[in-house]
């Protein structure tokens, strides 16, 4: 089965997220960058179908010429092909990458014929637009589910898991699909040294692609408002807890 | 029966009636609806119970439509989406708004993709400059930041972050009234279907839980949870954990807390060896009351919460579940 991922990069924030002095974008001079979370389990959930199932795992980026990176760390995971739609360092938003994707993935299939499966994430960490897989699947014409967090993959249907309200539903999509995983469809492994080696020497298929405006005008970031300061310490070690206990009462919590 | 230019929103609901994600996303709509004198119409997939209906009068709901896709049972994200579209075309509608679910992201994703009009995720606030374009706020980073923008085109496709709006009635309410919109599913609205519900197997859903018990890697270990354990099951609570705790296997993905796990509103959260990662503080920044304990008097969690204990978990959650049986 020859299975596509898409994949973005984001910085990697810490605690406290900063802003540029005009607040346009997040200062990410002091952050290092990684595969968002959501993607990483989709590279991990590819290789695993492939190595049971025999194929080929192909990744893609739509990013800077920095995330080559990230396409490096997917290769150390085992991805077989690389693709990088190198953007100018603006953001794209959600139609126009989907856009370029769906682009890029008919140029690939002219080639080389259907992915059966196409992996997103159910969102970026950053920009949480919640819709560039089901963009992506309405212009191929395929069915797509998002918020998946188990597969269970036949000849020509394949049974998706979401949580829904702490119980389970389960969808049964015919092949080829596309589907928006989510954290926790399975634990990525960490890379190998022999995988990092593989990675460095793969070659990465590399398409400048021009910036298309989106239609929503960003005026300003801004870190919202925190409604708390400063904890007020109740005491320390079990000394703080007949306090708790009183509080716990008083928020009419204790039955 | 509905003035062209409405804002509508879709509401999910269940058998415990309008979901609350739902009704937050009606209070935005209200205010959307009343930044331009526009009407208000809900939209609810399914038969709807009269006491739902009754409800909706109390925020300023003029009209609900009661959406049949005749074909197909359950959740059919394509087939929703397609009805709520012949919806919003068929009177005219400016705005079209759900709640930021899984389900209502989805729905709104596929109305985007279909039309090719943007679809924004996630907001906090929304009124309308002129008769095209809206100004808004929405989160980024899961809601560790806020994004002001403009959008332009009609119908605008918006979701409401569950976390991020409180639900709130109209300050007068108005008679609602109820109507049918029925649309044949077509083929395929039916290549995409919920096949097969497995209900939770007991105890208290993380989303819904009105007090939530909370483990990180303080908690040292698998064994260390059985505490927690017993201290959720005294309070009624649900256990959630950081993505540390998911990541080293001591617990299940499905009760991660934070930006890729569950995002909570509990009236408690009681973080417990827990430091404060962004990630984490994402999915619990709408708990009522915050209190934390923690060895560290420093870490992050400390000023994102209202109360604190300094000291080991180990010691302290025993001697909190002796403390509540002594007293219960």
């Amino acid at each position: 089965m020859n299975v596509l991922v898409c994949v973005k990069r984001v910085p990697m924030v810490g605690a406290r997220i900063v802003l540029t002095p005009d607040q346009m974008e997040v200062d990410v001079r002091q952050l290092g960058f990684t595969v968002s979370p959501h993607e990483e389990c989709a590279v991990e959930e590819a290789v695993r179908i492939v190595e049971r199932d025999g194929g080929t795992v192909t990744v893609l980026t739509l990013g800077p010429p920095e995330a080559a990176d990230q396409l490096r760390d997917a290769a150390a995971i085992g991805a077989n092909r690389l693709v990088h739609l190198v953007t100018d360092g603006r953001e794209w938003d959600a139609i126009a990458t989907a856009e370029a994707i769906v682009e890029a993935i008919r140029r690939d299939e002219a080639e080389q014929g259907p992915y059966a499966l196409i992996l997103l994430g159910s969102e970026a960490a950053d920009t949480g637009d919640y819709q560039v897989g089901v963009r992506v699947a309405h212009a191929l014409g395929r069915p797509t589910v998002s918020g998946i967090k188990h597969l269970d993959i036949g000849d020509e249907v394949l049974v998706a898991k979401r949580e829904f309200r702490g119980g389970d539903e389960l969808y049964e999509l015919a092949l080829p699909c596309v589907i928006a995983v989510k954290e926790g469809i399975n634990l990525p492994r960490y890379p190998s040294l022999p995988g990092r080696i593989r990675a460095k020497k793969m070659p990465i298929e590399a398409t400048e692609i021009v910036w298309r405006e989106g239609p929503v005008r960003t005026e300003r970031l801004r870190v919202p408002e925190e409604p708390r300061e400063r904890a007020e310490i109740l005491g320390a070690g079990v000394d703080g807890v007949p306090a708790l206990v009183a509080l716990l009462g008083q928020w009419g919590l204790l039955a | 029966m509905v003035a062209r230019g409405g804002v509508v929103c879709f509401l999910e609901h269940d058998v415990d009636g309008v979901l609350d994600a739902s009704l937050r996303a009606l209070t935005l709509a209200r205010s959307l609806s009343e930044s331009s004198g526009r009407v208000l119409v809900a939209a609810m997939m399914g038969m709807v119970p009269p006491s739902d209906l009754e409800a909706l009068a109390g925020y300023g709901v003029s009209d609900v439509f009661q959406v049949v896709v005749e074909g197909v049972e359950g959740y059919a994200p394509m087939g929703w989406a397609r009805a709520l579209l012949d919806l919003v075309e068929t009177w005219g509608a400016d705005a079209l708004v759900a709640a930021g679910t899984d389900r209502g992201n989805e729905v709104m994703a596929h109305v985007g993709a279909t039309t090719w009009l943007p679809m924004v995720a996630n907001c906090l606030a929304a009124s309308w400059l002129d008769a095209r374009s809206l100004r808004l706020s929405r989160q980024r980073w899961a809601g560790s930041l806020v994004e002001d923008a403009v959008v332009e085109g009609v119908p605008v496709l918006l979701t409401v972050a569950p976390d991020g709006v409180a639900a709130e009635p109209a300050a007068t309410p108005i008679a609602t009234a109820g109507h049918e919109h029925r649309l044949a599913a077509s083929e395929n609205d039916r290549r995409v279907v919920v096949t097969e519900w497995i209900g939770r197997g007991g105890g208290v859903a993380l989303a819904d839980a009105r007090v939530v018990v909370g483990g990180g890697r303080g908690v040292g270990s698998e064994e260390g949870f059985a505490a927690l354990d017993e201290l959720a099951g005294l309070l009624g609570a649900a256990v959630g954990v950081s993505r540390a705790v998911t990541s080293a296997g001591w617990r299940p993905h499905a009760q991660q807390v934070g930006q890729t796990g569950t995002k909570i509103s509990p009236e408690l959260y009681l973080a417990c060896g827990i430091s404060g990662a962004t990630q984490h503080l994402a999915g619990c920044r709408s708990a009522k009351h915050v209190v934390t304990i923690n060895t560290d008097p420093d870490a992050p969690i400390l000023s994102r919460a209202d109360y604190a204990i300094v000291g080991d978990v180990a010691v302290i959650v025993p001697a909190l579940v002796a403390a509540i049986r002594e007293r219960t």
